[in-house]
């Protein structure tokens, strides 16, 4: 049998699986199947400079065809993968053929969520994960005026900025009570609730879509409300998150849960199959199950994944870090904010510049950045390791952050 | 086009042709350049495009924004005072020739 690596999916973290392998000297062949038309590309920018018309196609690939030879993975586009058969250890390709593999990854990404009515006919009405779904947006907002962007989340709200900066009218739909709800603490919405409403972004919080309306064309021409108003829209764009593509590894019996259950090294309940990114939970040490979806995760457990393969461990255990950019605002958080009992702010909120510092127990937890990238890597220095940082040394620009590390 | 040396820790060298407008990271990146990284696709928060500047062009390139600026205190390898990240710097005409070092880790 052919020593293959067979990888699904040529987003970041299946790419950066590819490349870590060979470049520790993984012999056999190397096997990257996309569903997509396209060359691997960088997905952050789709929803900021792509859209924005700042740089275009070639510069948002990341790797040229010739880079691709020239490491021996063979890149399939148009490439969906069918089935696996784990006990034979085969994957069967949309178009018939049947590939036998070493280990098998799954870098298979995530699916964003649809409304819950029935949509299928629907013309103008998008979503935003896949350079095909952004150069569609890009060709529907030349001609639209009024843009209604359903979810305040990263994706929703940097639609809403992009749209902004191109001239369109814009109003968002929030069923929470504020922006970015999952993932940022109220100070910080409320930052961003203010920064949307000063660039002529309408802002509906605490509002339920109950409908979209067409006309006979099938063509969207306004989004019902549950307080029985519509908004004028030509194009909708849907920003209500994603689902862990997981279809693939159920259908092969692996254990999923939200998610493909693996370790840190992205290993399932299959020995000879990984996954990694946002199709994958980790399931830690403690037994907490964490999903993350970030170009960190995906390109961090890709280089965990392989190592494993290699024979090698080194478990992805980096505090996760995430980003957004909004008109010329940019976020940067480090750890997780979810659980937190104290709050300290560095830096002045009218200078646009500040970090807010979370703490658990006195201990911190995590940290995001408004413009203030300097608070932003102290804080991932700090939340690798031990740190001793208090929340008054927070608080106190003087006070150097770094000082805070235990040796 | 614009010449570009790009010389890697181990003393490769690749010159690339790199279109006006391009960065030098999305030129080093797109031909798989060695030693960059660059996981955050060019929004300059990553830190893993770092590289060196070669003394005869540091001063033809505008200086680095406070965002660079923060981000550059956490690069992996050393800083120096000709550390930049590619993916902040635009190639044009005046920077014809110009050679940049890789640094040994990025991550």
């Amino acid at each position: 049998m052919t020593a293959r690596v067979v990888i699904v999916g040529a987003g970041q973290g299946g790419l950066q699986v590819a490349e870590s392998l060979r470049s520790k000297n993984y012999q056999g062949e190397i096997v990257l199947c996309s569903d997509e038309p396209h060359l691997p590309y960088h997905r952050p920018p789709l929803s900021k400079d792509f859209l924005l018309g700042k740089i275009d196609q070639a510069q948002l690939t990341i790797r040229q065809e010739t880079v691709f030879e020239k490491k021996q993975i063979e890149l399939k586009v148009n490439c969906s993968v069918r089935t696996i058969n784990p006990d034979e250890k085969i994957v069967t390709l949309a178009n018939g053929e049947k590939l036998s593999y070493e280990y098998l990854i799954l870098a298979t990404g995530a699916l964003p969520r649809a409304l819950p009515f029935n949509t299928t006919k629907t013309k103008g009405l998008y979503s935003l994960r896949t350079l095909n779904d952004a150069l569609a947006i890009q060709t529907a907002l030349e001609n639209a005026q009024n843009l209604v962007v359903i979810g305040g989340g990263f994706i929703g709200l940097e639609m809403a900025a992009v749209a902004r900066g191109l001239g369109k009218q814009v109003t968002v739909v929030e069923y929470a009570d504020r922006l970015m709800a999952r993932v940022i603490s109220p100070e910080v919405s409320e930052f961003y609730r203010q920064l949307h409403q000063d660039h002529g972004c309408q802002l509906l919080l605490n509002t339920k879509v109950t409908d979209l309306q067409t006309n006979e064309q099938e063509q969207i021409i306004g989004v019902s409300l549950h307080t029985g108003e519509t908004l004028p829209a030509d194009v909708v764009v849907l920003g209500i998150g994603v689902l862990p593509n997981t279809a693939l590894a159920e259908q092969a019996g692996l254990h999923c849960e939200h998610g493909i259950i693996t370790d840190q090294s992205g290993r399932t309940s299959d020995p000879a199959i990984f996954a990694i990114g946002d199709c994958s939970v980790q399931r830690l040490a403690d037994g907490t199950m964490l999903r993350l979806e970030s170009v960190q995760n995906a390109v961090e457990m890709a280089k965990a994944c392989a190592e494993a393969i290699i024979g090698g461990d080194k478990p992805f255990i980096a505090a996760p870090w995430f980003w957004s950019d909004q008109y010329d605002v940019k976020l940067q958080m480090v750890g997780l904010s979810s659980n937190y009992d104290q709050v300290a702010l560095r830096g002045h909120l009218k200078e646009n510049k500040f970090s807010y510092f979370y703490f658990k127990n006195g201990q911190l937890s995590a940290i995001d950045s408004i413009n203030a990238s300097a608070d932003h890597m102290a804080g991932r220095k700090l939340l690798a390791g031990e740190n001793k940082l208090t929340p008054e040394q927070a608080a106190d620009l003087n006070f150097e952050l770094k000082t805070a590390l235990s040796a | 086009m614009v010449q570009v040396v790009y010389i890697a820790h181990d003393g490769e060298q690749t010159e690339l042709n790199v279109q006006e407008g391009w960065t030098l990271m999305q030129a080093a990146v797109s031909n798989g350049v060695d030693g960059i990284e660059a996981e955050c696709g060019g929004a300059c928060c990553c830190a893993t495009c770092h590289i060196y500047v070669d003394d005869q062009f540091l001063e033809k390139i505008p200086a680095a924004l406070a965002q660079e600026e923060g981000m550059l205190n956490e690069v992996v390898a050393e800083r120096t005072q000709n550390s930049r990240l590619a993916c902040q710097i635009k190639v044009s005409n005046a920077l014809d020739g110009i050679i940049v070092r890789t640094p040994e880790a990025q991550s």
